[in-house]
């Protein structure tokens, strides 16, 4: 029987796959945040002024700040239907390292709700009379801010998935700790618009990411064991 | 408040005993769901835990998996504990709770290639052969949402077919099943006690199996 069992790697791209067939089954778990985005960031030139000068100023972080708001909404389809329907327990009880099925599950999430939002940002910076410069920064930026988001936003959902009426305490938790990439992120945008460089400032979200994608897993594993518990 | 009498079947000795626990307490909500529960599981064995409602039957099962950590006493797989050979005991343990851990946007097929290459590696040709045992031919490609309760219940019990694994825990696994569906899974516990596996199982129902000895909670 042990030459039959699957390697870790094997184990990694199962729930990979499998978590993108759940996503591409359920739909709206994808389009709706996306959507969402996409109207929260239209209602600014409405809402404030469709003035090119004043859009320009405020446009990274009009994009930041919806990009936040539109991860929340899709943060809650992590682990709950997993929870409820018993996956969970299946995936806790596996021989292989929770870290890796857990970023397995994160790298499914990126997919389906981070890397849309990045890859339609430049026409929304368009929308926003963002100067062309600085479209490069904005997506670089948000590359490596989304995932760093999802990483950071599935502790919490393992925290409060066995919860039975969660209500705003996901965005309590994880909004405040996603401060620090909204400040990079837009501050790396602000500095190509004048004429500095963005290096500094991607580098060091490079190095939130790197740290993610480390120690992110392994606390969403303990608390994913918490929460069964 | 309980205490069982340590089990032992008529052919274990101390060799084949692959689960032994022992003092375990467990309380919840200061209430004691169970405490000096002693008991071993040995190769060949079906070890069927009663109790009335309430008495910690899922407790136990949970507790035996590591699912649940609230708890004092020393469980050992195969004379050592546990946590020094989680590989291993995860490897060789397959358990079926309440939730049964079956999505239900995913087809039967879709469900079991996930949940059975968490422990080893797996065939879709063994995935539809052990669909066909346990009575889903032509439901292999349909959605679970749209399969019943004890046909959901049918597609985990599958895994029992395509596992190698050589301890089963298995809570309440009858309650949605048909009367042939009883029947099927008494056939497959047998088959894994004479295959030198065992189960551990949590029901109401009284088990026509030969191996069987019976633990009693509360």
């Amino acid at each position: 029987m042990a030459e039959k069992q699957t390697t870790t790697s094997a184990a990694f791209i199962a729930t990979l796959k499998r978590d993108l067939l759940i996503a591409f089954k359920k739909k709206n778990d994808i389009v709706n945040p996306f959507m969402f985005f996409i109207i929260v960031v239209s209602l600014f030139p409405i809402g404030i002024s469709p003035e090119s000068d004043r859009l320009t100023e405020i446009a990274a972080g009009v994009i930041w700040i919806s990009v936040l708001l539109a991860s929340m909404l899709s943060m809650d389809n992590l682990y709950r239907s997993d929870y409820e329907d018993g996956s969970l327990e299946q995936l806790l009880l596996s021989p292989h390292p929770l870290f890796f099925l857990v970023l397995a599950k994160n790298i499914s999430h990126w997919l389906v709700s981070g890397l849309p939002v990045v890859l339609v940002s430049p026409i929304l910076a368009y929308m926003l009379a963002l100067p062309t410069e600085a479209y490069g920064t904005l997506v670089l930026s948000l590359l490596l801010g989304t995932p760093i988001m999802s990483l950071v936003g599935s502790i919490a959902v393992a925290l409060t998935v066995g919860l039975g009426s969660r209500g705003l305490i996901l965005a309590v938790i994880t909004l405040p700790m996603s401060v620090p990439v909204l400040i990079f992120g837009t501050l790396a945008v602000q500095s190509t618009l004048n004429s500095q460089s963005p290096v500094g400032y991607l580098s060091l979200m490079l190095v939130m990411l790197s740290v993610s994608v480390s120690l992110a897993p392994l606390a969403s594993a303990a608390a994913l064991k918490i929460s069964v518990n | 408040m309980s205490s069982a009498a340590p089990t032992t079947s008529s052919n274990s000795d101390t060799d084949n005993i692959m689960l032994a626990a022992r003092e375990l307490f467990c309380a919840r909500d200061d209430r004691v769901l169970f405490q000096n529960l002693n008991f071993d599981l040995a190769q060949g064995q079906v070890l069927q835990v009663q109790g009335s409602n309430g008495s910690g039957k899922t407790t136990l099962m949970r507790i035996l998996c590591g699912l649940n950590d609230s708890y004092e006493g020393s469980i050992k797989w195969f004379g050592q504990e546990i946590e020094d050979q989680a590989a291993s005991f995860f490897s060789s343990l397959l358990y079926i709770g309440h939730r049964v851990g079956v999505s239900k946007v995913l087809t039967p097929v879709e469900n079991l290639r996930w949940s059975c290459s968490l422990k080893q590696a797996v065939s879709d040709e063994q995935i539809m052969v052990a669909l066909r045992e346990v009575g889903l031919r032509g439901f292999e490609e349909s959605p679970c949402y749209t399969l019943s309760a004890g046909q959901q219940q049918r597609v985990s019990l599958a895994r029992l077919i395509i596992s190698p694994a050589s301890l089963w825990v298995l809570d309440e696994p009858f309650t949605t099943l048909d009367t042939k569906g009883v029947a099927m899974l008494e056939k497959i516990m047998q088959r894994q006690a004479q295959a030198g596996g065992a189960v551990m199982v949590t029901t109401h129902h009284s088990l026509s199996i030969p191996q069987l000895t019976i633990l009693s909670l509360g």
